[in-house]
């Protein structure tokens, strides 16, 4: 399933990822490796895992053809629901997958970061499914957008340490967890949220939630009997578009977008665009591209979105960038809040502000692309989590939270 | 001095050398500067130079407090030379420790050529494990700048061997898992694991940091390492001082304390 030769053997994708951490981290890497290599090829793992995603995450997620949608867009859209999944976005399927590799290596505790809380909530509930202690490190500023997120996670008996760190979101978060994980690492799994950091993470993360790109590219050839002309995702750290993109990366004819977070606009530097508004570094423990300033040090990135808001990108995305085999563009935070509303009045789908970059960006796409090919272009969006988290901050941006909704001539749709 | 030397008059006098460490730019440039010179004057043997980094994960809070304030105030690498400078030629044998980002940022070999002509002797690099560090290892060699690699309680045999292998001038073993700050006691997987890289190579001299913070401490360090490293318990002592003046003294008292504390073996 995947690609024959990424990453090589010591985790590059070409000239990104690797490993840049404490030598003290490397053992657990290296055991990680081998835990996973193995588990890779036991047909006992693989059933449990299987039988994890179909039973209790509800997984393969419907491939659903959005009609209203697509009216309003004028090409053929067809959304990966990864929103009905339990926990409400992809992430489940990674948080399984390392919660069955933390058994397998006998680690009791497993330390998780997250930015929206999305992935605490989903290492949370991993955690109390397996019998796994859980603390989860969110950045205090996140803490305060997302304190649904924050109180799902206690309820199903995980620790919450709010980060004061730094700019106190993602970043900080990550900082934490591994400064949490060189004292604990013969004790605890470090279950990374996205397909980034040291090597094995990126690869691991991207093997496990490859099966939304595995299933969409199936259901296409079931549903349309044909392949789509682009697939499309949005990139923070870059898991549910690596996800979505691995299976279809062979497929030539099926162009690939990343629309990350642009925040107020690239130009303004107010974003989260790691590789639009960003270049080449060092970053938790990978080569990639980040936010830094010219003397190295990492720019505090900025989204409406706290699942976007981190100013790095997953390693295999900056390499698909380089190759050319996908391309990334910025959406700003008002272009995505225009398809959340959008997603929410056509087809009564309350979408993540995340996954709504990538409905913006199929927006401005789907014109271009119908010129391009001369017909309607059939796009698959990877809807990569549900919108209920962010109710209060769209709430908020729509001032519709204590007020009856006022109705300003021109502006409703 | 070189690292090389420094460690070799150590022996000579029967005695561990003391590495004391502060951020560049903390509070500014010329505090810290003073600061490094009175560690210097106090009987720190080898100044620690550490470049502020955003993202300092092997740090514990208190390096990263002093680190974020010294960001704050606008420190930049090229300040970070000319600390080096100020201090290398007040008489102090320098190092660098630097997170690997900032001399990417700059360029490795244009930084290796800028960290020797400012005076320093070598360089820790706390997140370059040598597996990734070819140009690292082209660039140090090119301009002499002893490299420093850390080695780690739970390195393999493989690993320490490899490691090793590419240190110039010294190692640096972390004396336990886990991040750097004072601790009450010294770890016990500490002797182990110089055991270990004695074992390896008897001849590469072994500083071991993480968790020293008081003479007794470092006496006790100094009777297995040779070199004992020192950082967050500096740092704390401007700090936590009322004022300038306190906190100075504080520092030249402790490091005063320190270095008794590696002649005492």
């Amino acid at each position: 399933m995947s690609a024959p030769t990424f990453p090589d053997l010591a985790g590059h994708f070409g000239k990104y990822g690797g490993r840049f951490v404490p030598e003290a981290l490397i053992k657990a890497l290296d055991e990680l490796e081998a835990a996973y290599r193995s588990a890779k090829v036991d047909p006992e793992f693989q059933a449990t895992f299987k039988d994890l995603l179909l039973n209790y995450a509800g997984t393969p997620s419907l491939l659903y053809r959005a009609n209203r949608l697509s009216e309003k867009l004028g090409a053929e859209i067809l959304l990966k629901r990864e929103d009905l999944n339990h926990t409400g976005a992809h992430k489940v399927r990674n948080v399984l997958g390392q919660a069955l590799l933390a058994k397998r290596m006998g680690k009791p505790r497993v330390i998780a970061e997250t930015g929206a809380g999305q992935h605490g909530v989903a290492s949370a509930t991993a955690a109390a499914l397996l019998d796994l202690e859980c603390v989860v490190y969110m950045g205090e500023m996140d803490t305060e957008r997302q304190a649904l997120n924050v109180a799902r996670m206690r309820m199903l008996g995980a620790t919450v340490i709010p980060v004061t760190n730094g700019s106190r979101t993602l970043k900080d978060a990550l900082n934490e967890a591994l400064r949490d994980w060189v004292s604990t690492v013969d004790t605890t799994h470090y279950l990374l949220g996205t397909a980034a950091g040291p090597h094995p993470f990126p690869e691991i993360v991207r093997d496990f939630v490859s099966g939304i790109g595995i299933e969409a590219r199936q259901q296409c050839l079931d549903q349309l009997g044909k392949l789509p002309d682009a697939v499309a995702a949005c990139v923070g750290g870059g898991s549910n578009a690596i996800g979505i993109f691995h299976a279809f990366v062979p497929d030539e004819g099926v162009r690939l977008y990343g629309f990350e977070a642009g925040g107020d606009g690239v130009e303004t530097g107010r974003h989260a665009a790691s590789i639009t508004g960003g270049t080449v570094g060092v970053l938790h423990g990978n080569r990639t591209y980040l936010l830094q300033d010219e003397d190295g040090q990492t720019i505090e990135s900025h989204s409406i979105s706290a699942g976007l808001d981190y100013p790095g990108v997953g390693p295999e995305h900056a390499w698909l960038h380089d190759t050319g085999r996908a391309s990334y563009e910025p959406i700003t935070d008002t272009e995505a809040m225009a398809a959340f509303q959008l997603l929410c009045r056509t087809e009564g789908i309350i979408p993540a502000i995340e996954s709504s970059h990538a409905l913006a960006g199929v927006a401005k796409l789907a014109p271009r692309l119908r010129e391009e090919l001369g017909r309607t272009p059939t796009i698959v969006v990877n809807l990569s989590g549900r919108g209920d988290k962010d109710v209060h901050t769209a709430g908020a941006y729509f001032g519709i939270l204590d007020q009856v909704e006022k109705v300003v001539p021109g502006e409703n749709t | 001095m070189s690292i090389a030397e420094t460690f070799a008059a150590a022996k000579k006098e029967d005695r561990a050398v003391l590495v004391g460490c502060m951020p560049a730019g903390f509070p500014t440039v010329d505090h810290s500067i003073e600061q490094m010179i009175a560690m210097h004057e106090a009987g720190c043997d080898v100044i620690e130079v550490e470049l502020p980094y955003s993202d300092p994960v092997m740090d514990g809070p208190v390096i990263q407090k002093a680190s974020d304030i010294a960001l704050a105030n606008g420190v930049r690498t090229r300040d970070t030379l000319k600390i080096i400078e100020a201090v290398a030629s007040a008489g102090a044998t320098v190092v660098l420790m630097t997170y690997w980002n900032p001399i990417e940022k700059y360029g490795i070999d244009a930084f290796a050529r800028d960290l020797a002509a400012a005076g320093a002797t070598g360089l820790i690099t706390p997140d370059l494990i040598p597996d990734e560090a070819q140009e690292w290892i082209a660039a140090s060699e090119k301009h002499r700048i002893d490299r420093t690699f850390l080695v780690a309680p739970s390195s393999t045999d493989e690993r320490l061997a490899m490691t090793l292998g590419n240190c110039r001038g010294f190692v640096y073993a972390t004396a336990l898992m886990g991040v750097t700050g004072a601790r009450t006691s010294v770890s016990s997987q500490a002797p182990d694991l110089v055991a270990r890289i004695r074992a390896i190579d008897p001849e590469l001299p072994i500083g071991v940091g993480l968790g020293v913070g008081n003479g007794a401490q470092a006496a006790e360090v100094a009777a297995f390492a040779d070199g004992v490293i020192v950082g967050s318990a500096l740092i704390r002592c401007m700090l936590d001082a009322p004022d300038r003046a306190t906190g100075l003294q504080r520092l030249r008292a402790l490091s005063a304390e320190l270095a008794e504390g590696v002649r005492r073996r």
